[in-house]
């Protein structure tokens, strides 16, 4: 049920509300009014007041204080496109809030800002995601996929001593000084491969770590240079497939064989002992000739297919039509049982003359009070077919599958989400009722009117025109509602004819996050954007064909 | 290629940087960037460290384990200069986070978590192999065996977790060795009125909970996936579709609500342990982090072996915890001198231990923790275990393997027919 959190704005239902701000505190857009109206006269009369001036500049000093340490983090890190579009954005805003004049950029610019940072990039960015391949398997760029799978490749040569290590260097090049478990001190880089030397120096663990024409270095020098240090491969002996010693902490080193070797040139790996060849197969990873692929892969565009795969993948298909049938479902039950039962309730607590009047409304939203997931893992507890205090007390023992058979979990989750639903509905009517004009009702009681008769005929009709966009809103708010279904059922009982992780209480929403989170077969982040962006077009679509709609309505007006 | 010694000149962007960061403490009038470091001796080193942007390693922990990790990277800082800045994540979305940052370069050196994320972070390339070299013999087989992945080590152990069966002695006195003498136990103490359920297991209402019921599998001889040469869990030999899995979804069935009850699909874990705490049943098979409740609750129990059901030993699987390292970690030579040298240490594996009491991976910390007796029953237990696994292929497993075993338990449809669908199933999800 709409709640004021992340999910719906409470911006857009006070403004959409007839419900009486509370006395006392001025309506805010009135107060926004009175102070642009002082600001046009300060402006038209002569410069901003001390006060305001120091105020602006301090403001101002911060936030470019702010731009300029983010736009030096950006340059350092060699971001320039970044640097480009935020020194863009530093520099508008300094004009729109130095500039006299241009007043309404004043009101808006922090606004928009914000709604392009957190909803317009958001947006876009998971729509570039659902034209992607984004997901496990596939998280990075290909040079990082080359360089994990190098990276993983490095096998320790069976059997192989273990060496201690010092880093030494001499003019530009760093050198590797080994001793092996018998005490024999060997120096070896990159390009010398590993040489016996004498005269070496020893610290009493009998760690060569000295060599007369070479340099020491500290660890402090160690870790100053690691990036080089670890780069270093010493061959053990002109044969390559004896392998290269490295180390990986400076102080001991291993021998190391790679079973898979990068060609760049012809961008292929190829197995040292098989010598099978993988390459790059268009999908984003690296296969063999019959389809095998390495683990690591890396993102790629893929364009529509995760669109097609929707609907076409069998393991999705089947249950797919089901979900979004019962989304509908679910929703609009939701909606209209919420409402029926707040209207009802709200017309039975607003006669004037009914005591108690104010316990009773507390009582009725103490629901809404609660978290909503919350609500729903102590629902689950209360409908547990053995244990649960509803088999238990109030049936006296009886073993019914509240969430367990497939029906029953449906009406299940219909009726929690009323009891979760249903104080909001009554907030909202209680607050457009008692802002309908009671000559109305008397004049049609007077003209002989039936109580029924004026609420069907003339309290309904005036209703809906406010509250018909907040049914709208409810009806998207519950076409996405998680919570409830995530934390009631988990999408269960599952469905048998899919290999999927799906059933019969999933709506599209917890159905995404099971795709998107890998509940069974890995995360999988392009297909979840793509059916994020399907339920998207589907609300979109329903709630401006409603809008047109309530259109209409007002006429009555 | 060039040395940065102590008096190395700095390159351009790094006297930009030293300057950005002076006009930017100006600009803020903040005392950012007065960090100075208080051991005067190698203070051209550190200056130099944080120069070449190695001065901090990252580690991502959870709350719990925090502060356990103070001293040894207090020690680590006093010796070499460097901070360990241990940030505390919430542990729920720690995974999806590293692999998700790692390849932004905006992750952590370290993260620490149980060995089966390690399939999922080779596969999304953002781990690193640690090589332990001799040190490896300084910890138990089964926790290096858990942290091996495709013949090479990702990880250092610091602590083992597997079930085992607790007994409450005040209700039956004695150790029983197979599941039926189990049950026996349990059913003539609820005949008797000293209890009301034979036998406890945690099963969630959405998933069940294979994970409790594999050593009764196991001791059937039914196992998820074969072996490969090198002893790893091989995706291609699913085996758990096998006539011994077949036998055990039909015990199964037996066990569950339409058969004896003793495993009882409505009891959640939560009410299992409700129940075992209000001295409900004899019976509880969990693990070692329900044990602190059981003692302070006063009840007398015994950590008992994992009971058979068929003729073959009663496997748990194990979880190792380690420490895994990013395989973008831009400090990771002071990240590999820190794992391998001093994390594997024992004051740190003891504080580890002293902070989470999960049997410690290191033998020696291990031979001190266990005088305590539980956590002996617990490592010996866990001796007998096979590591969880860890490929990328199991994620497929867990869902398809709960759901059908739920369904089992519940006494809904014929147990082998749900065995063979649900190994189809899994077979065609990992393409094997």
């Amino acid at each position: 049920m709409p709640k004021p959190d992340l999910h719906e704005p409470p911006a857009s239902a006070a403004s959409t509300t007839p419900v009486q701000p509370p006395r006392g505190t001025a309506h805010p857009k009135v107060a926004h009014q009175d102070a642009a109206h002082r600001t046009i006269r300060n402006g038209l009369r002569g410069p901003d007041s001390i006060k305001g001036t120091i105020l602006k500049i301090v403001l101002l000093g911060l936030v470019d204080a702010f731009a300029v340490y983010v736009l030096m983090m950006l340059f350092l890190s060699q971001s320039w496109a970044a640097l480009a579009v935020s020194s863009l954005v530093v520099l508008a805003i300094n004009w729109i809030y130095l500039r006299r004049g241009g007043l309404p950029a004043k009101y808006l610019a922090p606004g928009v800002l914000f709604l392009l940072v957190f909803q317009v990039l958001v947006v876009f960015f998971s729509g570039y995601i659902a034209f992607t391949n984004y997901g496990d398997g596939h998280n990075s760029t290909k040079e990082d996929a080359i360089a994990a799978i190098q990276l993983t490749a490095q096998k320790r040569v069976p059997d192989s001593p273990a060496y201690k290590a010092a880093v030494l260097t001499k003019g530009d090049t760093f050198y590797l000084l080994f001793t092996d478990p018998s005490g024999k001190a060997q120096i070896g880089s990159t390009d010398e491969p590993l040489t016996e030397v004498s005269g070496a120096g020893k610290d009493s663990t009998g760690k060569a770590n000295s060599l007369p024409g070479y340099e020491t270095l500290k660890f402090q020098e160690i870790v100053a240079n690691q990036q080089e240090i670890l780069k270093i491969t010493v061959p053990v002996s002109e044969n390559p497939a004896d392998g290269t010693l490295r180390t990986a902490d400076g102080s001991t080193a291993y021998q190391f064989k790679p079973a898979l070797r990068y060609d760049t040139a012809t961008d292929t790996f190829t197995d040292s002992d098989t010598g099978t060849a993988y390459r790059d197969n268009g999908k984003g990873a690296f296969a063999d000739a019959n389809g095998e692929t390495l683990a690591t892969g890396w993102k790629i565009d893929v364009g529509m297919a995760n669109f097609a795969r929707a609907f076409t993948d069998p393991s999705l298909r089947g249950p797919l039509l089901g979900v979004i049938l019962w989304t509908f479902t679910f929703s609009v039950a939701s909606v209209a049982l919420t409402f029926a039962l707040g209207l009802f309730l709200a017309i039975t607590f607003n006669r004037e003359d009914l005591r108690g009047k104010k316990v009773y409304r507390i009582l009725m939203i103490l629901p809404y009070a609660f978290p909503a997931f919350l609500s729903g893992l102590v629902w689950s507890g209360i409908l547990n077919p053995e244990f649960g205090w509803l088999n238990q007390t109030l049936l006296g023992g009886a073993h019914i599958g509240w969430l367990t058979d497939p029906v029953l979990a449906k009406i299940s989750v219909l009726v929690v989400n009323v009891w979760l639903g249903f104080p909001y509905m009554f907030l909202v009517c209680t607050g457009a009722l008692q802002s309908l004009p009671t000559e109305i009702d008397e004049a049609a009681r007077m003209d002989g009117a039936s109580p029924w008769r004026v609420f069907r005929s003339i309290k309904l009709p005036l209703l809906l025109v406010s509250v018909a966009p907040l049914l709208i809103s409810s009806f998207a708010f519950n076409f996405n509602n998680f919570n409830v279904i995530y934390m009631l059922t988990g999408g269960g009982p599952r469905f048998a004819d899919t290999d999927r992780d799906i059933g019969a209480t999933d709506i599209l929403i917890t159905l995404v996050y099971k795709v998107a989170f890998g509940q069974g077969t890995g995360r999988d982040y392009g297909l979840a954007s793509a059916l994020a962006i399907i339920i998207f077009i589907i609300v979109a679509t329903i709630s401006a064909i409603s809008f047109k709609q309530t259109k209409a309505l007002e006429d009555v007006n | 290629m060039k040395v940065h010694n102590t008096l190395a000149t700095q390159t351009t962007r790094r006297v930009f940087a030293t300057g950005a960061i002076s006009v930017v403490a100006a600009l803020a009038l903040s005392a950012c960037g007065g960090s100075a470091s208080t051991a005067p001796s190698s203070e051209a080193a550190k200056q130099d460290l944080k120069a070449a942007g190695a001065g901090t390693i990252t580690m991502w922990v959870d709350a719990e384990r925090s502060p356990a990790l103070k001293d040894i990277t207090e020690k680590f800082k006093s010796d070499t200069g460097i901070e360990v800045k241990l940030v505390v994540k919430d542990f729920a979305a720690v995974r999806d986070d590293f692999i998700t940052q790692v390849p932004t370069g905006q992750g952590p050196d370290l993260i620490v978590g149980p060995h089966d994320w390690i399939g999922k972070f080779v596969q999304n390339g953002v781990i690193a192999p640690v090589e332990l070299g001799d040190k490896a013999s300084q910890f138990q087989d089964s926790s290096i065996k858990a942290m091996t992945y495709n013949g090479a080590v990702y990880g250092v152990p610091y602590a083992i977790e597997n079930i085992a069966l607790l007994r409450n002695t005040s209700i039956v006195d004695s150790k029983a060795s197979t599941l039926d003498e189990v049950v026996a136990n349990g059913k003539k103490a609820v005949a008797e009125g000293k209890a009301t359920f034979p036998f406890l297991v945690g099963m969630d209402p959405k998933q069940g909970d294979p994970y409790h019921l594999y050593p009764l599998q196991s001791s059937m001889g039914s196992q998820v996936f074969g072996k490969n040469a090198d002893g790893g869990y091989d995706a291609k030999q699913l085996l758990i579709g096998d006539a011994a899995g077949v036998e055990f979804a039909k015990k199964l069935a037996a066990w569950g609500d339409a058969g004896e009850k003793i495993i009882n699909s409505n009891i959640t874990g939560d009410i299992a342990k409700e129940k075992f705490l209000a001295g409900e049943s004899a019976y509880f098979l969990t693990g070692p982090w329900n044990v602190p409740d059981v003692q302070k609750k006063g009840i007398k129990f015994a950590v008992d072996e994992l009971p058979t059901a068929g003729g073959e030993a009663a496997q748990p699987f194990i979880g190792v915890n380690g420490f895994f390292i990013s395989a973008k970690s831009a400090n990771a030579l002071a990240t590999n001198e820190f794992v391998t040298n001093y994390l594997t240490s024992e004051s740190a594996q003891d504080s580890m231990y002293t902070a989470g009491g999960r049997p410690p991976a290191l033998k020696a910390s291990f031979e001190k923790a266990a005088s305590d007796p539980v956590v002996e029953a617990f490592g010996k237990i866990g001796a007998t275990g096979v590591p969880m696994p860890a490929i990328p292929e199991m994620s497929a497993v867990w869902a398809d393997w709960g759901a059908t075993e739920l369904a089992i338990i519940k006494g809904q449809g014929d147990p082998a027919e749900a065995w063979a669908k649900m190994a189809a199933s899994i077979k065609s999800k990992i393409g094997g």
